[in-house]
């Protein structure tokens, strides 16, 4: 019932695996479904450098999962984001219709990895900044390079806090003074 | 490649006896059964020779057996047959939550046709408990329908206790022998049921011929009508060879079981000592004592039935699985809900079924081959990964792309 290309791709799928400190993870689907796949990426300068995947599903899933890592490796976001789920079912040879839904969750699996990415981005430069010299800071700083100042952060939403602040400006949580 | 077969459930090697007693039905005897001249004659014979080999498997009165084309059928003609027949008398019918499609799809139409209908629930080993049969009961309801033992699970049902309290409410109970014929002993006086279904395929028969028992003296609608045949219960020409074939099947199978059962229950008790102590987190479904020999139906967490099933099949042992992305349906088993199972779980779902051909050898090449494909498997898993790490594998937020639940 697969192509002999699904069923390569599931007897040795390329990729598998995690990345330690990926540059974004993605997971669809939920094993209540019989699907479901985690993609972790790995981002320089705007190039997918390494794609892992783990997937809990039929054939069609895994096969799909290995597909996609190997289309997106080398391409950029912008080129990564126009993968779609029915392209890679093209490159596989085709999968059976009843498949087409459930298991071919391939690119949005790569995609909510590269949303991910896309997110942390943001933090870094223009959700978390020094709250003294206004240098961006990284999600794990505890004291800013630039001004060397300790970095306190809200207990809450994790933004770093202004000296003495008793209310988070971010969002609003109240501040025991130390 | 040698290639195993634990798929007995879905179908079954024709007996060489019962191949043999086929052949001249499907050459020179090819006459209509109904015909009265010479060339008809040889083939009534096969039928008729087919009956009484087959009344004497479930010590049944050979008149009291009907021929169909499938288990199928049978469940058909008995649910829709004695429900038309007997709607005059009420119009309530109760069934299990268990039972083959073959009767739970029959609801839809029989609603439409003003029925009503009670689906009882079972334990988690798959029993019908008699107490809840006996709430479930109206003084309306004609007609009783619960399997005799489970296809999936293995589990067998109390169905003396349930006959007993069929009799004394003056309900007419069917039971599908599908599962259990060929693999534990029948009897029909003894189990006092008034219908009964099985197919020659679960005896080493041919695909295409099946029957109904039905207890003399019980009216039946027919739901093909025509000619005259199988005394006007289901018309159509008979498939004079499959059904010559299936009578030599029961008895052989009549003289064997006692073999057969014994080889099984031995192949079955390997696999439940030596699935566990080789492979962790295996759950076993179904009834630990109350089972068919020959079923082994279990879940091994964190991967998904298919994936078990493909691997299996590329090692050259055939398998069968309850997960939804193993069937055309793209929906769990039924049978593994109704009995409790996690839908997750359910989705790791992997079914053996054994014949009376599978030997130590095989059962030991499994038990080879299995653990290092599970291993796999897991590797790939990311609920693999959860579980190793110490967190809760099953465990997501609200909302992640469910596409099932989104498209519902």
């Amino acid at each position: 019932m697969y192509s002999e290309k699904v069923m390569e791709h599931f007897r040795n799928p390329r990729n598998v695996g995690e990345i330690e400190n990926p540059d974004g993870v993605g997971e669809v689907g939920n094993p209540v479904c019989g699907d479901m796949m985690t993609f972790y990426i790995k981002v320089e300068n705007g190039i997918i450098t390494d794609v892992k995947f783990k997937t809990f599903g039929c054939g069609a899933a895994i096969a799909v999962s290995s597909m996609v890592s190997e289309m997106a490796k080398g391409k950029t976001i912008e080129e990564a984001l126009k993968i779609t789920n029915d392209q890679v079912a093209q490159e596989l040879g085709g999968l059976p219709p009843n498949k087409m839904h459930c298991s071919n969750l391939g690119a949005d699996a790569l995609h909510a990895a590269i949303q991910d990415y896309l997110r942390r981005q943001q933090n870094k430069t223009s959700g978390c900044n020094c709250p003294y010299c206004d240098q961006p800071l990284s999600d794990d700083q505890t004291i800013c390079q630039p001004c060397s100042a300790q970095i306190t952060r809200c207990p809450e939403c994790h933004q770093p806090l202004p000296r003495n602040a008793s209310v988070c400006p971010n969002c609003g949580k109240k501040i025991k003074p130390k | 490649m040698s290639r195993i077969y634990f798929d007995h459930a879905n179908a079954t090697p024709l007996l060489p006896e019962a191949y043999q007693a086929m052949l001249p039905y499907l050459r020179e005897n090819f006459g209509n059964p109904s015909s009265l001249h010479r060339f008809g004659h040889p083939a009534r014979q096969a039928i008729e020779t087919a009956r009484q080999q087959i009344a004497g498997l479930i010590n049944a009165p050979a008149d009291a057996i009907i021929f169909t084309a499938s288990a199928s059928e049978s469940n058909n003609l008995a649910l829709k047959g004695l429900a038309l027949a007997y709607r005059g008398k009420g119009n309530h019918i109760i069934v299990s939550a268990i039972e083959h499609i073959s009767i739970l799809e029959q609801t839809k139409t029989l609603k439409r046709l003003g029925f009503d209908f009670t689906i009882i629930g079972v334990d988690r080993y798959g029993r019908v408990d008699p107490q809840t049969l006996i709430k479930a009961v109206r003084p309306d309801t004609i007609i009783v329908s619960i399997m005799h033992a489970n296809y999936e699970i293995g589990t067998i049902q109390p169905l003396k206790e349930i006959a007993v309290i069929c009799r004394e409410n003056g309900v007419l109970l069917h039971s599908d022998g599908t599962a259990a014929i060929g693999r534990i002993p029948v009897d029909i006086q003894e189990l006092g049921v008034d219908a009964y279904t099985f197919p020659a395929t679960s005896l080493y028969g041919p695909k295409g011929a099946a029957i109904l028992y039905l207890r003399p003296g019980i009216r039946l609608n027919p739901l093909i009508e025509g000619g005259f045949q199988e005394r006007g219960r289901r018309a159509g020409t008979e498939n004079v060879a499959a059904i010559a074939g299936m009578g030599k099947a029961a008895e052989i199978c009549q003289q064997q079981l006692p073999v057969w059962n014994q080889h099984l229950n031995r192949l079955t008790r390997q696999l439940y000592d030596e699935l566990p102590r080789r492979i962790e987190r295996v759950i076993f479904t179904g009834h630990p004592t109350e089972r068919l020999p020959g079923v082994v139906s279990l879940c091994i967490e964190f991967v998904e039935g298919e994936a078990l099933l493909l691997s299996l099949d590329d090692e050259g042992i055939a398998t069968a699985s309850g997960s939804a992305c193993s069937a055309r349906t793209l929906k769990a088993s039924h049978v593994l809900l109704a009995i409790g199972i996690d839908q997750a779980i359910a989705q790791s779902s992997l079914l053996l079924t054994l014949g009376k051909d599978n030997t130590d050898a095989e059962i030991n090449f499994l038990l080879d081959r299995l653990p290092p494909i599970v291993q796999r498997l897991r590797s790939i898993s990311p609920l693999y990964a959860r579980f190793l790490k110490g967190e809760n594998p099953y465990q997501f937020p609200a909302g992640q792309n469910h596409r099932h639940g989104e498209e519902n």
